[in-house]
């Protein structure tokens, strides 16, 4: 897929304590495309991600996105610039609300202060309706499940399967242009991976997002990415199409003899 | 999770400049009050600068000095040990308890309470050291259990929260304990029996006259960090704690019982922390409900100051801190002129604990914290 | 007060036999029970509560203060947790039994302390270890009887609570409300007696209710009874109805509802000094301090979850600000402004406080935060204290002669009309009551008002999300330094707001009216009366304030006065204990948080026989207390 580039990372490193955790990375995302990000376990993805979102600091290297170093800002800086994230583990507001998960999402989106919730002005009241119609309406991609009576419950009376929902809402209710996946589909069913499955499609296709996404899950690998990178001790070890990828003999070698095709384990 | 390791190169927002500007602030306050009293005292009172700042300066003699020096010292070794207690209790569960103060007070009163008997009974006056024995080893085990109790009851059902809701439960417990002693044993203060003359009689070569009780303090604190040194260092026992503090989820996986663990890392910090309730109550000779609670909070700030969760750290902090909040006043407030500088020793000590984190958030000697509590 | 269970009533295993009980715990309770009772008697709370009277002469808050513990022990020790798929039995003489040993055990205790004090001394060093504690506890008997008599009395009351848990819940919200009621009107005596004085017939009444010196009249705890179990198994149904009506009309005109409620609150707010006496009025203050500080600090720590234990800071800057700017005999400047004028500065300077404390301890750990923010408290009282600053701030003798909030309004001329309006001028000095709770009531308003407003915000929402997880709200595009700075300065804006009106009340300033102990009784507030709740929080401040007293005032019950702190602290450890959510809990820290140990606790001893998939609820982050 030929977008412009978004994202251009080069030589990405970062050392822990002694530990090279990436290694002369080098990515690239173009808009519009949808890539997978695979590798062993302690490959660095998540690090990865941790350094794009600005919750880490690399050691040498540059990410650009849009033509603008990415380097030294601040997470929030990064979330308004346009790149969202969701966690491996999920981490939501656990006390509030689902439709207050996707509100205060929009935060850097919007801009009444102190002042203008206090006189409960018109700007205040228009850009509230705004933001709560702007939730619902990315609660309602996930079908009936985040609507309705579950506006008000908590967060925390959600299922496994919904929280994960949820948090891929949050990403999306920041109105970026690229959301990270952190594992999306991690302990979910059969039945819901294939669900949330169309549904990453649909984000790219309906909503325009381009996705970069962390998986281990195969089959949905080999389902929706446009491109497949493969990340071995922080670095890059393949690049290309799933079916190549898959048939590199390097990349069967990292994963040591267990089956890249079929469910994953 | 993931460590949020975020290094600014360089000053960014207003805040970080606000930052820079404390710490360049209160580091020439430091500097230039030392250099106005050096000049104050070597080059005398009759100078420019001197009258400018400060009128009424009189030149510092040594035995002032070394009076001030020496009950730093003292007092911080105190806060030494207590410190001991908070940084052992930081490292293996990851927050703050504040109760701990309270502990070392517990530890004073029934010190107190036992020498009182002893001396009705007039074994204090005839064989004071079986005496103070009697009274050191009674504190101990008081405070220690108190520390035993307190895990039980208001922290092991807390094992795992999120680290506010420890800290407002130990804040509830100090108050606690606070008002138990006052409302059981009395309010106000309580004195302990004078101690004999012989070891109130000034010791020492003529240029370093310190009392008696003064070593007698600094003698067993440092004899008690030395015994949990070899503890921590040396027997299983320390291995098992040590471990406990780095990593609580492998360590009961090799075998260790953390709980037991714990329970001894509180014991451990309690019984600390009794000794220096007796050795306060040696130093200064009266007791109230209030006793445990500044020494305390000073106290967790030696912790800090040291590194927190460094034993090691936790009495370098302590000395530190004593040190400073005792020669501060006189060596760098009273030359720049600030009236009352003698009240405002607990306001250095505060000052310190924040110019620490300012400048070197992980202490002196840097933090010793658990996995999951870094970051 | 009955059990969480889900599953249906007919689901009931038959009731276990009376003495299969799990002894180690019936004897556990009753020797925590023992030592709670040899306890209280001995911090001299039962003698010294003695001189208020319940109902005279049948009961004392002395006596009250130790038969709580057996109730309340026989009721918990008899709690058994169910949650889906246990196996859960019905409630019968078991109970029953279970109560009534742990009574029997903590009277069996109680009576070893009445021996002892008989015939041993331990005055020293227990200094309520005296003649009057063992009248007390003999009710100026024999020891035989007094033993007797604690005996009998806890193993009755443990019994008694143990039959909580066996009769229908309409039972135990019987015995709940007439307890309540009785108790609350021997408490709540003086404001009553203030209430009616004048007000035709009700004094009558009142007088009826109650004994000439102090305490209910027989006759009238049993009417008050009375009334309560009517209002409760009668009006019961009918307030519910009520309140149902309410819901839907305020669902269809939520405006017109929520309008007129506020109206209604507010015409009660406005009346309410008017009837009241010079000493309720000046209480009514004090709470309404509290209240406000309360709400500010709530913002602070319920909200944002930040731990601000130097807050009283906040409360010196507006007192001392107010005591500079207004006062005539303040040294150094002394502008000599009105109160109402200064009032904008003193905002100014709050603000600067809250970004001066609040900027270095932004990024630092929220345990780091809480000592050195207490660091900070302590820093300015100190510096406030000493001589170096009693150029500006008076040092130890504080300020004095500082004026009242008076208000002139009215006298002006309109031009073009002509018309003078009437002069209206208040004179709100320290020496009216009632005025000055009308100043407090107005700050209340705007403490309440902006509470309710930022946090339907998107700054509220922000503060809330920094609470739960300061990480992920940054990923959420949130600055969080802004965003903490932002709740400083309005906690600290709220804070000096009471401070200038305490100031200008009392009409001098002191620094020992700042020490820390003011932070954390209002904390203490702000938790048991909820986090992030603001009906909770007026309600904290309202009963522990109003009614046991304030750090340096008394409440309703000066007797609680020297025991107020220890309860306090016993209060803050259960709370975060059993209920981390607070006595009126915000509705979104919810029930969650009880249930998954449980189940997990109960799966283990095999009370589960069902195997169940797991409902909604899985919470794979959560925590519960044990």
């Amino acid at each position: 897929m030929s977008g412009e580039r978004l994202l251009d990372i080069k030589s990405l490193s970062v050392t822990f304590g002694g530990l090279n955790a990436l290694h002369d990375l080098d990515f690239h995302v173009d808009k519009g495309e949808i890539v997978s990000v695979i590798g062993p376990n302690g490959a660095g993805k998540t690090t990865f991600f941790n350094m794009i979102s600005g919750m880490v600091t690399p050691t040498s290297g540059d990410i650009v996105y849009r033509g603008d170093s990415l380097l030294g800002l601040d997470p929030n800086q990064v979330t308004a610039r346009g790149i969202a994230r969701t966690f491996q583990n999920v981490r939501l507001f656990a006390n509030m609300t689902i439709l207050e998960n996707v509100m205060v999402a929009q935060h850097c989106r919007t801009k009444v202060g102190v002042f203008g919730s206090l006189l409960n002005t018109r700007s205040f009241r228009r850009e509230e309706e705004e933001i709560r119609e702007y939730g619902k309406e990315v609660l309602g991609f996930f079908g009936s499940r985040l609507v309705g009576y579950r506006l008000d419950q908590t967060a925390s009376v959600l299922s496994y399967a919904n929280r994960r929902r949820l948090e891929i809402a949050r990403a999306m209710a920041t109105k970026p242009e690229i959301i990270l996946l952190d594992e999306p589909v991690a302990g979910m069913n059969p039945k819901e991976t294939e669900e949330l499955t169309g549904l990453i499609g649909k984000l790219r296709s309906e909503w325009g997002f381009t996705i970069v996404m962390i998986e281990h899950d195969m089959k949905v690998v080999r389902d929706v990415s446009d491109r497949v990178v493969v990340l071995d001790h922080g670095e890059t070890i393949a690049q290309g199409s799933y079916e190549t990828v898959s048939n590199d003999p390097g990349v069967i070698e990292a994963y040591l003899g267990r089956p890249i095709e079929g469910n994953a384990s | 999770m993931t460590a949020a390791i975020r290094q600014r190169a360089r000053p960014r927002t207003a805040v970080d400049r606000f930052l820079t500007f404390l710490r360049f602030a209160l580091t020439a306050l430091v500097v230039f009050g030392l250099f106005a009293f050096l000049v104050q005292q070597f080059v005398g009172p009759d100078n420019p600068l001197t009258r400018f700042l400060n009128e009424d300066a009189n030149r510092l003699d040594w035995d002032a000095f070394r009076g001030l020096l020496v009950s730093g010292l003292s007092q911080g070794s105190m806060y030494g040990l207590i410190a001991l207690g908070y940084s052992m209790v930081y490292g293996v569960l990851g927050f703050i308890n504040f109760a701990h103060g309270e502990v070392f007070m517990v530890g004073a009163m029934t010190g107190l309470i036992t020498s009182n008997k002893l001396f009705e009974a007039g074994v204090w006056d005839d064989a004071f050291p079986v005496a103070i024995l009697i009274a050191v080893l009674v504190s101990t085990i008081c405070a220690t259990l108190t520390a035993v109790l307190m895990e039980r009851i208001a922290y092991r059902p807390l094992r795992g929260a999120p680290r506010l809701i420890p800290l407002i439960t130990s804040i509830g417990v100090s108050f606690f304990i606070q008002n138990t002693s006052a409302l059981l044993l009395g309010p106000g203060a309580k004195r302990y029996p004078l101690l004999p003359q012989w070891l109130r009689d000034d010791r020492g070569p003529t240029w370093l006259r310190i009392g008696g009780q003064k070593i007698l303090v600094i003698v067993v604190a440092a004899a008690a960090m030395a015994a949990l040194w070899y503890l921590v260092e040396r027997t299983k026992t320390g291995k098992a704690m040590r471990a406990v503090a780095e990593d609580k989820e492998i360590a009961s996986l090799m075998g260790i019982d953390v709980d037991r663990t714990i329970v001894t890392t509180f014991a451990i910090g309690g019984a600390m922390a009794g000794i220096a309730g007796i050795l306060w109550g040696i130093l200064f000779g009266s007791v109230t409900e209030f006793t445990g609670f500044l020494p305390g909070i000073k106290a967790f700030s030696a912790a800090v100051v040291g590194g927190i969760g460094n034993l090691g750290g936790a009495m370098a902090g302590g000395l530190t801190l004593g040190g400073s909040e005792s020669l501060a006043p006189q060596l760098i407030l009273e030359p720049l002129g600030v009236t009352g500088h003698t009240q405002l020793k607990d306001a250095v000590a505060f000052l310190v604990l924040i110019y620490v984190l300012l400048v070197r958030p992980t202490g002196l000697f840097g933090e010793r914290l658990s996995a999951e509590d870094r970051a | 007060m009955s059990d969480t269970a889900m599953s249906a009533p007919a689901d009931l295993a038959p009731a276990r036999a009376p003495l299969d009980q799990d002894w180690r715990k019936v004897v556990n309770y009753g020797l925590v029970l023992g030592l709670a009772l040899v306890f209280i008697s001995l911090t001299g709370m039962p003698d010294g509560l003695n001189s208020r009277v319940i109902v005279e002469p049948w009961l004392s808050m002395g006596y009250l203060s130790l038969m709580w513990l057996p109730f309340a022990i026989g009721f918990a020790v008899t709690h058994e947790q169910v949650l889906e798929g246990m196996v859960q039995h019905k409630r019968g003489a078991r109970e029953l039994v279970a109560g009534a040993v742990v009574g029997l055990i903590g009277g069996l205790c109680l009576s070893l302390l009445v021996y002892l004090l008989d015939t041993r001394d331990l005055s020293d060093p227990l200094v309520n270890w005296n003649q009057p504690l063992l009248d007390f506890l003999t009710r100026d008997g024999s020891v035989g009887e007094g033993v007797l008599l604690w005996v009998g009395v806890s193993t009755a009351l443990g019994l008694f609570g143990g039959l909580m848990r066996i009769v229908p819940a309409l039972g135990s919200r019987l015995v709940r409300a007439v307890i309540l009621t009785v108790v609350g009107a021997a408490a709540m005596e003086a404001l009553i007696d203030d209430l009616s004085e004048g007000v035709w017939k009700l004094e009558g009444v009142v007088e009826w209710l109650y004994h000439p010196r102090e305490g209910l009249e027989p006759a009238g705890a049993i009417a008050l009874a009375i009334a309560a179990a009517f209002v409760v198994l009668w009006l019961g149904r009918q307030l519910k109805k009520g309140g149902a009506v309410y819901n839907l009309a305020r669902e269809a005109q939520p405006l017109a509802v929520n309008a007129v409620s506020v109206v209604a609150v507010a015409a009660a707010a406005i009346l309410l000094p008017i009837f009241l006496g010079r000493l309720t009025n000046d209480l009514l203050v004090n709470v309404g301090l509290f209240v406000l500080l309360a709400l500010g600090l709530n913002i602070v720590v319920g909200l944002a979850g930040i731990l601000d234990l130097g807050y009283v800071a906040f409360y010196a800057v507006g007192g001392y600000s107010v005591a500079i700017l207004t006062s005539p005999t303040s040294p150094g400047i002394s502008p000599t402004l009105p109160f109402w004028l200064a009032i904008f500065i003193v905002v100014g300077m709050a603000t600067l406080a809250g970004l001066f404390i609040g900027a270095p301890v932004i990024r630092m750990r929220g345990d780091y935060l809480a000592i050195v923010t207490l660091g900070f408290g302590e820093i300015i009282r100190l510096t406030v204290r000493s001589d170096w600053a009693s150029g500006l701030t008076g040092g130890a003798q504080g300020m004095l002669s500082i004026p009242g909030p008076d208000l002139n309004i009215g006298g002006w001329t309109l031009p073009l009309v002509g018309w003078t309006m009437p002069k209206l001028e208040v004179d709100l000095m320290g020496t009216n009551p009632q005025h000055i709770l009308y100043v407090v009531m107005f700050f209340v308003a705007i403490a309440i008002y902006v509470s309710w407003r930022l946090e339907n915000s998107r700054i509220g929402r922000a503060w809330m999300a920094v609470r739960e997880d300061e990480s992920v709200a940054e990923a959420m595009g949130i600055n969080t330094v802004t965003a903490k700075l932002q709740a400083f300065v309005v906690g600290a804006i709220l804070a000096s707001f009471a401070g200038a009106v305490f100031a200008a009340k009392v009409g001098s300033i002191f620094e020992s009216s700042f020490k820390i102990l003011v932070s954390i009784v209002i904390l203490v507030i702000v938790i048991v009366g909820g986090m992030g709740r603001i009906a909770g929080v007026v309600a904290g401040a309202f009963v522990l304030v109003g009614i046991l007293g304030g750090p340096n005032q008394p409440g309703l019950m000066a007797e609680f006065s020297e025991y107020k702190l220890l309860i306090y602290g016993a209060l803050l450890v259960w709370m975060m204990l059993k209920r981390p959510e607070g006595l009126i809990p915000n509705v979104r820290r919810s029930r969650e948080l009880h249930q998954e140990e449980f189940l997990q606790d109960a799966w283990l001893r095999g009370e589960v026989d069902r195997d169940e998939a797991g409902s909604e609820a899985t919470t794979d982050e959560g925590w519960a207390p044990a």
